[in-house]
This record gives C-alpha cells, sequence and structure tokens, in this order.
C-alpha cells in the first residue's frame, strides 16, 4: 500500500497536482464513504481530476497525524516545568481537564486571560499557568519540521483528534468574540503589500484554482465549512502536521506580506471569523492532504 | 506624478466622508489597527508592506468597487505610472517568457533578496495549451495574441497591463509587476512576446 500511495504521489507531483482530502478517523473504516463525500461534489471531471481524486482516496489509508496524536497525549500527561505539573487540570473553556469536544467550541473568549484564543493560544496559556514554563520558551518554535515536529504540534493533535464526529460550534454571544468575527472579516479583504493581495483575492471566488489547486471561497459557508475542518492536516509533500496558527501564517507569506506573530489578535480573528463561518461543519480531522 | 496622487488622495479623502462605506468603518478600522500590531518583519519582508498607497486605499474603501469618478481618475494616475521602454521595442523573447510565466517565486519572506522574481502567470491564467496546471483566478490567455492580433497598438496594451494592471482595471486582482519593481523590462518584454509572438506555443 505504501509503496502505491508514493507511486501515485510522485505521479501526480510530476504535473504539479496538488490534493485535498478530509482525514479518516483513526480505525473507523466504516466512517470512509461519509467522509469522502465533500470530495465527490466537485464539476465535471476531466483525467487531471480523476487522478486527483484516486489519490485523495488513497490518501485515506492511513493518517501519520495518529502519530503525533500519541506523542501528544503523552505530553498532556508528562509532568515538567517549574510548578512539576502536568497539563491534565487544563481547562479549555469546558471546565478544567476536560479535552473532550473542547477544540470544536474554539476560538473562545477565556475571562481568566480577558481574551479571545485558539486552541494552540490556550494550550499555550495552560504550559505558561499550570506548568510555569516561560511564554517566550512557548513560542520559541511552534512550528516544527519533518525530522523534529514541535511539542506544540504533538499537543494540538492530541485535543482535536478528542472532538472528532462532533460538529463546530463556535459562539459569539460574547462581545469579544463578536468583535474577533467581526475584525476578522473585514481583514479578510484588507489589500496590501507588493502585489496588493488580501486573502480574497485568491479565496473570494466560487470554483477558482491556483494551478491545480483549488481555492476555497471564504466569504461562503459551505467552503469555509469545508476548508476549516481540513486543518490542521498532515501534509505529505512536506511530511509534516501543520496547525491552523501555522496555515495562516503560511497564507500571509504566499500574500507577500511581513510575519503575523504567532497566536497574535489578528491571527485569532481570522481564525474566529472562519470557524463562525464553519459552524456545523463535522469535525473528523487531523485531515491528510497532497 | 506626484501632484496627481496628492489631488487624488485629497479626492479620495472628500469622497471617503460624504460616501457610505461598503463595511462597517469601526471594524475595519479596528482590522487596519490590529495588523499594524501584529506583524513582524521577516527577511526581505519589511513593516513597510504594511502603508497602503492611494489605490489600495481607495480598493480597501470601496470593497474594490469605487465610485465611476474617482475610479477613472485612479486608472489614469496608474498609466501614468508606466515606463515603456526607452528603445521602442515591446517584443522580447517568448522561451524567455514562458520560462518566466512557470515561476511564482519571489517577494515572500522565506525568498532571498537574490531570488528570481518569477511572472507568476501560470498561477492564474491558461497560456500554453500543453500546460494543463493553470490556474483560473485571472481569464484564459489562449490564443491571446492569434484573437488580438499583433499590432503596436496590442503590444503597447499588453506591456502596460504587465507593467500595471490597474491602470486598466484599477482594483484588479493583478499584481503590478512592473510598477512593484517585481519585474524589469526585458522580463516584461520577455512576456509580450510570450502573449503575442505567432510562433509562441499560446497562439498555435
Amino acid at each position: 500500500m505504501k509503496t502505491t500511495v508514493i507511486a501515485g504521489c510522485l505521479a501526480l507531483m510530476s504535473i504539479g497536482a496538488f490534493a485535498q482530502a478530509p482525514a479518516k478517523p483513526a480505525a473507523k473504516a466504516a466512517k470512509k464513504a461519509a467522509v469522502a463525500a465533500p470530495a465527490a461534489a466537485a464539476p465535471a471531471k476531466d483525467a487531471v481530476s480523476a487522478g486527483i481524486d484516486q489519490y485523495r482516496e488513497m490518501l485515506q489509508d492511513g493518517n501519520p497525524a495518529e502519530l503525533y496524536e500519541a506523542r501528544g497525549q503523552e505530553l498532556w500527561k508528562k509532568v515538567r516545568g517549574p510548578k512539576n505539573a502536568s497539563l491534565e487540570k487544563c481547562d479549555l473553556g469546558l471546565g478544567a481537564g476536560v479535552v473532550k469536544g473542547a477544540y470544536v467550541q474554539t476560538p473562545r473568549y477565556f475571562a481568566d486571560a480577558d481574551r479571545v484564543m485558539d486552541i494552540e493560544t490556550r494550550i499555550g496559556w495552560c504550559i505558561t499557568q499550570l506548568q510555569g514554563i516561560p511564554e517566550a520558551e512557548v513560542k520559541k518554535r511552534p512550528f516544527g519540521s519533518a525530522d523534529k515536529p514541535s511539542e506544540m504540534e504533538d499537543l494540538v493533535a492530541y485535543v482535536i483528534t478528542q472532538s472528532q464526529g462532533m460538529k463546530v460550534n463556535v459562539s459569539t454571544a460574547h462581545p469579544k468574540m463578536k468583535e474577533a468575527y467581526e475584525v476578522g472579516k473585514q481583514m479578510l479583504t484588507l489589500r496590501g503589500g507588493p502585489y496588493d493581495f488580501s486573502c480574497t483575492t485568491c479565496h473570494g471566488e466560487d470554483n477558482k484554482r491556483i494551478r491545480l489547486q483549488d481555492l476555497p471561497n471564504l466569504t461562503k459557508k459551505e467552503d469555509t465549512q469545508r476548508a476549516y475542518v481540513g486543518w490542521p492536516a498532515y501534509r505529505v509533500s512536506t511530511s509534516q502536521l501543520h496547525s491552523m496558527q501555522w496555515r495562516i501564517n503560511d497564507c500571509f507569506r504566499q500574500q507577500r506580506f511581513p510575519e503575523p506573530k504567532y497566536t497574535s489578535e489578528s491571527v485569532n480573528a481570522l481564525i474566529t471569523y472562519l470557524a463562525v463561518s464553519a459552524n456545523g461543519a463535522v469535525y473528523n480531522g487531523p485531515a491528510i492532504k497532497r | 506624478m506626484k501632484t496627481l496622487t496628492l489631488s487624488l488622495l485629497a479626492l479620495s479623502a472628500g469622497l471617503l466622508v460624504s460616501a457610505p462605506a461598503a463595511a462597517d468603518p469601526d471594524y475595519r478600522k479596528m482590522a487596519m489597527e490590529m495588523v499594524k500590531r501584529d506583524f513582524q518583519p521577516k527577511g526581505i519582508a519589511t513593516l513597510d508592506r504594511l502603508d497602503h498607497d492611494a489605490l489600495q486605499t481607495v480598493c480597501n474603501r470601496y470593497d474594490n468597487n469605487p465610485p465611476e469618478q474617482l475610479m477613472k481618475l485612479m486608472e489614469a494616475d496608474q498609466l501614468s505610472t508606466v515606463k515603456l521602454p526607452a528603445d521602442g521595442k515591446l517584443m522580447g523573447d517568448w522561451k524567455a517568457g514562458d520560462k518566466l510565466a512557470q515561476s511564482g517565486r519571489g517577494l515572500t519572506w522565506s525568498d532571498g533578496l537574490g531570488t528570481a522574481v518569477g511572472g507568476n502567470c501560470y498561477n492564474c491564467h491558461q497560456l500554453d495549451p500543453k500546460e494543463l496546471s493553470y490556474g483560473t483566478i485571472g481569464p484564459s490567455l489562449l490564443k491571446f495574441g492569434k484573437l488580438r492580433g499583433n499590432t503596436a497598438e496590442t503590444q503597447k496594451y499588453v506591456y502596460s497591463k504587465i507593467y500595471n494592471s490597474k491602470a486598466f482595471n484599477v482594483c484588479s486582482a493583478m499584481p503590478r509587476f512592473g510598477h512593484a519593481g517585481a519585474l524589469n523590462e526585458k522580463q516584461i518584454k520577455d512576456l509580450v512576446a510570450l502573449l503575442l509572438d505567432p510562433e509562441s506555443p499560446v497562439n498555435k
């Protein structure tokens, strides 16, 4: 199987093809058909897109994100830091120690920190508060490499996996959440940089592509739902798991902007806009992509 | 040039007060302030990239759809930035143009100062029919020269369009490659040839 996947992968890469696929939940092959369904809703197929579909199907058969999840679970329970504590008492929004279902209800306003936090921001907060590890240490290397994944990527993989099968459910009832959503929505269309790009230059219309990469229209609910539950994802082409903070960071890189600071208000506002727009979508990640 | 830009700014500022905004002004303002706070320079991507020029200000303000009068003035202003080649020759080498069209590199924080900047053409446009990996954000340019004719007028239009796309469509999604200093005179000439030369695969 591995050989087939790699061969299929190389064949498609050679023509610059990109594929996206929602993940198969660990050892839940029964869900496979249902999970693969959104991808099948594409418009008329030519030979190239048929090839991409075949590649997507092959990707369903094993997701290395499970390795990240296992490491993350271990790290979650590990006693460490100046306060000699684990993260098991971390409050991700549903009460101290509740991990199940927490991810799909973030970003969220946390009164103790008095700010809107996405899942990574909150995990980082718990590391500083519960374990006493300095914030600078948490932010030092949030995005890992194929050879050396970051601890945050492992922790994220563990936490988000505990929301599999649940619907995205992010409330804007709190004024700070409403504000983050509205500001994020504005940020999406803000043009700038040497190429005059905004997010919506590429993500503002239906059925557009860069090369062969399909682009979700992030001003529309259906597309945003599909895009949002597609991240974080394990990327075959880079052999690593990428978080949502990374996804936004790399969008700005391609937009030719300077770098948004990790877990900054700006990034969290954009993630809040995406999450709220994706409300109702069933989360089955981490996803696996080309 | 400078005067026109300034008077345009004054004009747009006047319209800003009188015209209703497309977006809620408070959230838009908050978003702009937040971006200023939250971004840091990285590699060649310095913070001055967050400063909006008059065109970006207008397109942001009017959701890419400014009033007719302002649009015409802005387009004329953008057209005045186009520097046509001194030798009067607008057509280069289509082969070099095709190579350039393939590359989407350049100007990101992971590119170096020495990184050759690509034309990014295939990212958004169909050109050579044999290249199946093309984007669709811009229109298909298949047989562009065959359909438009390789006249002096068309050459001037294509050169100017690549140099500053906003001269013809003020809030176009296409970058201003010449104006932004991303592509030089020779490179733009090569791209003109890719689109208009009868020998170019685009026109086969």
